[in-house]
Parts: C-alpha cells; structure tokens; sequence
C-alpha cells in the first residue's frame, strides 16, 4: 500500500504541480543551458535544486543529486508521514530502498575540471557522500534517522522502478514494516554527453511514438513513496501496489530486443504477480523515451500482449527521460492518474508514427482508471513493469 | 531466513577459484598472496570479449563457476550483482573526457559504465531473461546482496545466484575511494535443500555493536577490510570447514547480519 508520494521534476515541486502540468498537456523541457554543456537538445531541469542547503550533519553528502532528493523530500507533507511511520514502527523496522543511475557523478565532474592531472582531487570532494551509488540512499536515511535496511539499486533506467520489488520483498520477509522507495537523478555532462556519442539525444523536445521522433530529451527527478503493509494502514484512500514484474533482455547492451520479448516478459510477470488479465489495465504508462528502435519495441510488446485496445502513452514529453528516476516518477503518474481519474496524454507527439499499433493517447482526457501499468526499460537490458491499483 | 548453499566461485589474489582456496581459507595452507588471474569467459563470442571491462569480466568468472560447481542451468536462475563501485577504468576514462575540451566520450566506454553492465553482459552471454538486479552498499555492499539474496529466494521462492565484485580504482579516484585487490564471490543459493545442497543457511539481524567475525589470518584480514566484496571471506572460510560455524558480518554499521552454516550430509561429497 503506496501511503504517501512526493515529487519534484522539471515540471515543478510537489504532486500538484505535477499534476497540473499533467492536466494542460504542459512540457517541463528546455534548450539546454546546463553547466557548461554546448549540446543542442531539450532537458528537464528541476529549478532551485542550487538554492536547496544540506544540513550541517549532513554536509557530506552535498551535491546535486542529494539537494534533489532533499527538495522532494520537502515535498506533499512526505517528511511528516515519515515522522509518524516512525513514530509507529520504530526507526529501525522502516527500510530506504533507491535507485539511481547517475548518483552524484557530477560532484566528480567538477572535481576532474578543478584538477590538473597528475595532482590529487580538490580536498573539499567527498566521494562516499556523492559519487557513489550509495550516496541517495545513504543519506535519505540518515536525512529522516531511519536504522532498518537500506539498498541503493542501480539497474540504469529501470533503478527505480525495481526497488519496488526489493522492498515488497523485503516487508514480505519481516526485515522492517514500511518502506520509503524512490529514485533520485539528476543532470551531469555524463549522461548528457554519453547519449549523444550513442547519436540518441534529440534536438527538439522528444516526441514519444512520434512518426518524426529523433531520440530522447534527458531530465532530473527526485520521488519517493511510503509503502506499508495494508494491515497496518490507518489513513483514507490510497494506491495500491499490486504487482511487479521483472525480466533482462538477454539481447544488447544498449539496444531494447526488437521484438520487445524482454519488455513482453517483464509485464507478463507483473500482471501474474497481480493477478490480472491484460484486458483489466485500463491505462499504460510506457517507458517511451521517443528513440526509433525503443518505441517500436515496445510497441511490439505492447500490440502483442494487449491487442490494439489498451491506452497508452509516455509521460518523457513532460518530464524528460528521468533515467534511474524515470520508474518513480511513472509509477507517481500511475497513481495520480487513479487518484484523479486522468489519462495523460503522450505530448508533445502529434503524429502518430503509422508503423506503431497501440493505441496511443496524445492529449490528457478524463478516464476512470483503476488499474495502471508503468515500464521501465534500461541499458544491460534491464526490465521492470509495475501495477498499481484503486484501493477499494 | 534459511538458504541452501549449491555452489561457490571465488577470484582474488592468491585464491584461484573455490576448489583451490579452500584449504587456505581454513589455514590447513598457508595462504599465499598473488596477482590476480581472471579466468576468460567462454560463452561471449571474441569481439563481446574484448568489450568487457574488468568488472564485467570478473563477476563473469565467479558466476559461471558458481553455476557449474552447482551444477545449475545459468539461464534459468534468477541473479543479483552488488558492488561498491561501477567499473573504475571507465569511469576514470569518461570523467577525464568530460574534463578536457573535446568531451567525446565513447559510446562503448558509456555503456560499459553503468552500474548493470555486468548483469547485462551475464544475461547476454547465459541468454537469461530471469530477473536481475544489480545492488550497492559502499563498504557493506556484499551484506547488502547476501540480504537482497535471502529475501528473494524466500519470498519468491527461487534460485538465486548472488555475484559480489569490487576492483580498485585508478588515480586520482584511488585516493579518495581505496579499494584493494580485486576481489570477486559468487554463492549459488536454494530455499529448500536440493540433491546438490551442500551446506544451510540461518541468517537473523541483530542490533548493537558485535563485532563482524575478522579472518584469522592477518593477509586475509588486511584483504576482507580493503575489499567490500571480501566482507565475504569469513563467510566462505566457514564455507570451507566441516563443522558447524556462526558468522558475522556488519550490515551499515548499524546491524549483523548473523549466520549459522551447518554441512549439509550427502553422498556427492566434492
């Protein structure tokens, strides 16, 4: 049971603003001006990530990516839900499971820039409270005092959206009682120059599905959610995780298999583990990051397991391909769209690629939703799809 | 939480592979340190091969000895891959890129430096599609797996191979981040005995401050302290001996993970 949500992305700090971008078919995307990056290409940056100050105990772990993950922190009354689940359960029976491709890498960027080689790095760059992938997680229990487990999980652009199956397993085994997942990432020269040397960065916003699609729009992103057991659940309405489904490709390493056998498998699983048919989904947030060979694969897994009806679309017109944060952020979308009964639309694609069946939704509409499927795909072929659910 | 332990692989300086460490993890031999030497992975065609950076090849060389010492078909088990680290060389490579004024950084080098590359190359070369994932927990990286690895197996009720590896850093990453040696593990684990089970399991968490169990051997030691993946190595000391032992190993500075490891009898003894 998903008790609590928090966000920020490029579309704006909290669930309402996210929502509301949501609602009006708004992008969170634009020209890049990032650092120092000379690249031609849109990005989802998150505004005041710099004006966000670390705590003194915490000044080990200052960095962008850490800021990010405090601002959202900060967000949609998470931190006082937090409080009480401590308060309930006991600091050390409530586990910190994130995920995160890029970590603080940044931290690392600038102290290579400050350096002349062969000198040491600058003496002010702490590589445990940034660079390693630990970092986020690290700190987010420490941020909140939390003793029970932790895991920092780090399976590219599906990192965030497995740490769901990490912590079900975890509360399902006794190890703690509720359990903040998430993902935090955040923009670095790594990602923004490595997708251009694999010729995926687009130049305009990405257009999901899209017939003129030319690649992705790279963006930052910090959420998290409050999972409890339902048993021990005592406020109103809330989302349910009902099911998660996990697959490799077996395929490439940075290319998805182009019949999407991977993807196929991993929301076959998902909807096993839910105990549904693909005819109950009523709405599919896809992975989509708008590259040629991404979008027809998952088409192809899509049109195979759920024939021409389903609705689908992806959400990376909005916020940019969040990469490690890019599975929270969706499954936040999933459980809105529940919550308020809205179908995002797929912007800013507008013609609709004709080699692609699924029924793609391009503009937000009004819909009862009350089960919602999210992908998440990743380089090394890494899979995950989830399944949230109304309460009832 | 209980587990069956069906296989081992293990790489790290002077300890090539499980069959031929084991009488220096118990100290009937005195234990020897050496250069590592990395067994070359079979199952990835030539030109796979050569794009495989160190860590990719190391937890490659644990695993696929962990599975045949099984006896267990690597596509069908599901895996988790932990380490402090992604791969160093790559890293350092791209950072000094993105330093200098061209940053043009390969395409290769890109994928080769996420956290996965090893899960993904795994899966390419056994043709898994089961599940996989791919952890870190800085120092307490190998508990992080060795728990990541119980909960799975007993809550979905699986297979599980856990791969451990962590391999130093050049400079100037090295001075910040020390790593030593390369050191890779690889356990093969069941939920219930199997007709290959050759030793159980008991974990349970405790709190406090107990001490992880050291190695007697003060080399083994100075290596289980520099390497988070040879956090391991009382683990697979008691692995190694025949009678029942209880190990310790810290978990986040905070927790044990405490484990009992019984032999368990058979009549394949190996």
């Amino acid at each position: 049971m998903i008790s609590r949500l928090c966000i920020v992305t490029g579309l704006g700090a909290g669930l309402a603003a996210n929502l509301a971008g949501l609602r009006r078919d708004m992008t969170g995307l634009k020209p890049c001006t990032f650092d120092t990056v000379t690249l031609p290409t849109y990005v989802g940056e998150v505004a005041g990530v710099d004006d966000t100050v670390l705590s003194p105990d915490l000044a080990e772990y200052d960095c962008r990516n850490n800021r990010l993950a405090q601002l959202a922190l900060q967000q949609d009354g998470f931190a006082e839900s937090v409080a009480a689940a401590r308060e309930k359960y006991g600091d050390d029976r409530i586990g910190v499971f994130l995920g995160t491709s890029t970590s603080g890498i940044l931290q690392s960027e600038l102290a290579y820039r400050r350096r002349t080689s062969p000198d040491p790095l600058p003496a002010d760059f702490v590589y445990a409270g940034t660079h390693n992938s630990f970092s986020a997680a690290d700190f987010t229990r420490r941020y909140f005092r939390l003793t029970g487990p932790a895991t920092a999980l780090s399976a590219a652009c599906a990192s965030s959206a497995k740490v769901f199956a990490t912590a079900a397993r975890m509360i399902a085994a006794g190890l703690c009682d509720a359990a903040i997942v998430g993902g935090v990432d955040s923009l670095c020269l790594t990602t923004l120059y490595g997708f251009h040397s694999l010729d995926l960065l687009s130049p305009l916003p990405c257009r999901p599905f899209d017939v003129d699609r030319a690649g992705i729009s790279i963006g930052e992103a910090a959420g998290f959610a409050l999972l409890e057991k339902p048993d021990r659940y005592e406020g109103g309405d809330a989302t349910l995780l009902l099911g998660v489904g996990e697959s490799s490709d077996a395929y490439h390493m940075s290319s998805p298999h182009p019949e999407g056998l991977g993807a196929r498998l991993a929301m076959t699983r998902a909807l096993a583990a839910a105990n549904l048919s693909p005819d109950k989904i009523d709405y599919v947030n896809l992975h989509g990051t708008a590259t040629a060979a991404g979008d027809a694969s998952e088409d192809r897994a899509i049109t195979n397991l759920f024939g021409l009806d389903t609705p689908c679309s992806s959400t990376k017109g909005w916020t940019g391909h969040t990469l490690g944060a890019a599975g929270i952020v969706e499954a936040i979308i999933a459980a809105l769209s529940i919550e308020h009964n809205v179908m995002p639309g797929g912007i800013p694609s507008t013609n609709i690629d004709p080699a692609l069946k699924s029924r793609y939704v391009v503009g937000a509409r009004d819909a009862a939703i009350d089960y919602a499927m999210t992908n998440s795909f990743g380089f090394g072929g890494a899979n995950c799809s989830l399944i949230l659910g109304r309460a009832r | 939480m209980r587990a069956f332990v069906e296989g081992v692989g293990l790489c790290g300086p002077g300890l090539n592979g499980w069959a031929k460490s084991r009488a220096s993890l118990t100290g009937a031999e005195p234990y020897q340190a050496a250069p590592v030497v990395i067994p070359p992975c079979e199952l990835l065609p030539a030109n796979e091969r050569r794009r495989m950076v160190a860590t990719v090849k190391l937890a490659l060389a644990v695993g696929i000895e962990a599975l045949a010492d099984a006896n267990r078909e690597a596509a069908d088990t599901p895996t988790i891959f932990t380490s402090s680290s992604g791969d160093g060389e790559t890293v350092h490579q791209i950072l000094e890129t993105l330093a200098s004024p061209e940053r043009q950084i390969s395409p290769t080098r890109f994928h080769n430096s996420v956290h996965n590359a090893p899960a993904g190359y795994w899966n390419i070369a056994t043709q898994s599609r089961a599940p996989s994932t791919s952890l870190c927990g800085h120092d307490y990286s190998f508990a992080v797996g060795l728990l990541e690895a119980m909960t799975t197996l007993t809550v979905d009720e699986c297979p599980v191979a856990l791969i451990a590896y962590d391999l130093p850093y050049p400079e100037p990453l090295h001075s910040v981040r020390s790593i030593d040696s390369q050191f890779g593990v690889a356990l093969v684990l069941t939920p219930q005995p199997t007709s290959g089970s050759r030793w159980s399991l008991a974990l349970e968490m405790s709190g406090g401050s107990a001490q992880a169990t050291p190695m007697e051997n003060p080399r083994l030691e100075q290596l289980r302290q520099g390497n988070p993946a040879a956090r391991s190595l009382p683990l697979l000391a008691a692995l190694s001996r025949n009678i029942a032992t209880n190990v310790a190993l810290d978990y986040l500075g905070h927790h044990q993970i405490n484990l009992s490891v019984a032999r368990v009898a058979q009549t394949d003894e190996r």
